[in-house]
């Protein structure tokens, strides 16, 4: 910038005209301000959607706020510890449903991410080599992530109704049970939303795994089959390795977003919520919205929220590299 | 990698599971959408009955859904204007200046993306209703409500890729901008935003189509008034049936725009997502 000033200063004509046609580089005092100012509004945003809502969540956990207090909410009297003294006391009802609910969780977000992950990583390779109808190949798998979510799950819904279904009525067809299976209810909720959260977040790691693969260089796979590396030895000494700084980030993201996963279980199972399809933020959502206490709910979102900084904390220690970018 | 009998034959197995896994939801929207009342509260068959388009017809009337679609335009294409703007001017910023607080700025902003929405949730209700009961400025149960709230949340994912589109352009462009007797805002309109028009397309996208899909915070902050489709769509299983059919015919007129744009910008998409992934 200083060598545009330098170069730009001669070629002024007359002082008048230089104030109109220069910008504002040549007021110091401007220019050290500029990149503030064009941070200004990202930052309010985020000040009053996420982080000043985020305090005031924390807040909220140390307080008694029923509903007689929601719309005057300084009056409400200190809890202490009392909020996080409910969450945990796993002999009371609340604290056994939250610690059942964050087991399902676990479950539902490891098995959802492993799957993802692996159908994502099948396809990237399935197409890594360009044939014939890959693009259209390509774009098909991508409309499940285009899709709003919302209609992707309601769809899911129809299919997975016991007597109207499609899932029953091809189960039964190849003789795999007799089509009168409960999905939405009972213990095979939690399959249920394992399928249709992967339906929809495995083209996501498509996306990406196609994009990491996109800048591996193809001398590397030239050069390891001269040596005579099979494809299988190719993928695991090359594409892997190359792959890692992507899948790192991958699998964090795809974590964190399966574990606070709201619109699944939300628009599959409206307000009826089967124990075995009872996620953390659907459990928090109810806690909330149906009793009217907000300190206990803030209370299990802080909760939350330190599970996830301590799991995301571990993660990248382990994998040995600060967090990048994303 | 070289294209063995084996990696063929595993290739048709991937991409034949892996297309029906796809494709048979996406047909049973499509076929279900044609199909009278009667087939959908039977048990399930590949083909309608009858091929009828009643279904298109029927779902404006079961449920306002005209009024859901306007309230879920508006709120996402606002919401996109003002995100696409405040992430075109941070990510100026970020890419162009150095200064106090960049890196801390940016950590921060793409950390917020992390965080679970219900953590926000309660929270933002409460401080919303409070807004209203101090000031007279309705934000729950408004679209302005919304907008605010849909607006960041692309943001971060926004400023990240833009800025990776920024720091691609080379810095000479801009200075020879200068040269001719831009300021950097002029560098910004005339030389960054041009070059990085596919970034910015992708972004516009990502933005509208985290709107229209947004389903947490429309379930607490909507009401008759104001709901959008997401939630508005789950009026058709409160009446005394459930039409199936027009379900289906509504989420696939709601799914159709968002996709098609989406598919149209992938191109710029994958781009973008890679350009943010390689630095």
């Amino acid at each position: 910038m200083s060598v545009a000033t330098q170069e730009a200063t001669p070629a002024a004509a007359t002082p008048a005209k230089t104030k109109n046609k220069r910008g504002p580089e040549h007021r110091p005092g401007l220019n050290r301000w500029l990149p503030y100012l064009l941070l200004a509004p990202a930052v309010l945003a985020e000040l009053l959607i996420h982080i000043v809502p985020m305090l005031v969540g924390i807040w909220m956990s140390f307080v008694k706020l029923t509903k007689f207090y929601i719309a005057n909410w300084s009056a409400a009297p200190s809890a202490g510890l009392d909020n996080y003294k409910v969450a945990l006391d796993f002999n009371n009802a609340v604290g056994q449903a939250l610690l059942k609910s964050f087991g399902v969780t676990v479950v539902f977000s490891l098995i959802t991410v492993a799957l993802s992950w692996v159908l994502g990583m099948a396809a990237a390779v399935a197409l890594q080599p360009s044939f014939r109808g890959r693009s259209l190949l390509r774009t098909l798998f991508l409309v499940p992530y285009a899709l709003p979510a919302y209609a992707g799950i309601l769809t899911w819904n129809f299919m997975l109704q016991r007597d109207t279904g499609a899932v029953n009525h091809v189960l039964s067809q190849l003789h795999l049970s007799d089509g009168g299976t409960f999905w939405l209810i009972g213990g095979n909720a939690l399959v249920s939303l394992i399928t249709v959260a992967t339906w929809k977040l495995w083209t996501f790691a498509f996306l990406t795994l196609m994009a990491g693969l996109q800048s591996i260089p193809h001398d590397l796979y030239e050069a390891a089959s001269v040596d005579g590396a099979g494809n299988l030895r190719q993928w695991r000494n090359i594409t892997l390795p190359s792959l890692r700084p992507v899948n790192l980030v991958l699998v964090l993201v795809l974590f964190l977003w399966t574990f606070s996963d709201f619109n699944t279980p939300y628009v599959l199972f409206g307000t009826a919520q089967p124990p075995a399809g009872d996620l953390i933020t659907f459990h928090i959502y109810n806690a909330s919205f149906l009793t009217w206490n907000f300190g206990t709910g803030a209370a299990m979102s802080v909760l939350l929220l330190i599970f996830l900084m301590i799991v995301t904390g571990i993660y990248l220690l382990v994998t040995g590299r600060r967090s990048r970018r994303a | 990698m070289r294209e063995t009998r084996g990696f063929k034959l595993y290739r048709g197995v991937v991409l034949v599971v892996l297309g029906l896994f796809v494709l048979v939801p996406l047909y049973v929207i499509v076929t279900s959408s044609l199909k009278p009342l009667k087939d959908v509260q039977g048990a399930f068959t590949w083909w309608p009955s009858n091929l009828t388009i009643d279904p298109f017809v029927d779902m404006w009337k079961t449920v306002p859904l005209a009024r859901y679609f306007v309230n879920s335009t508006i709120v996402s294409v606002s919401a996109t204007v003002f995100s696409v703007v405040l992430a075109i001017l941070a990510a100026f910023a970020v890419s162009r200046f150095k200064f106090h607080g960049r890196t801390v700025f940016t950590t921060t902003v793409l950390s917020t993306q992390m965080f679970p929405g219900v953590l926000f949730l309660l929270p933002l209700f409460l401080i919303f209703v409070n807004i209203n009961n101090s000031f007279g400025l309705q934000l729950v149960g408004t679209r302005l409500g919304l907008i605010i709230t849909y607006l960041t949340f692309s943001l971060p994912f926004s400023i990240w890729m833009l800025a990776g589109y920024f720091e691609s352009i080379p810095r000479e462009l801009d200075e020879a901008a200068m040269v001719d007797g831009c300021g950097p805002m002029g560098a910004l309109v005339r030389v960054v935003l041009p070059a990085a028009r596919p970034g910015v397309i992708a972004v516009a996208i990502y933005s509208f189509m985290t709107a229209w899909g947004e389903v947490l915070f429309a379930s607490v902050m909507t009401t008759e008034a104001n709901r959008t489709l997401s939630v508005g769509l789950r009026q058709y299983s409160t009446q005394t049936n459930i039409y199936w059919n027009q379900i289906m015919a509504a989420a696939l007129v709601v799914s159709v725009p968002v996709v098609i744009g989406f598919l149209l910008a992938q191109r710029h998409f994958v781009a973008g997502v890679t350009a943010g992934a390689v630095k």
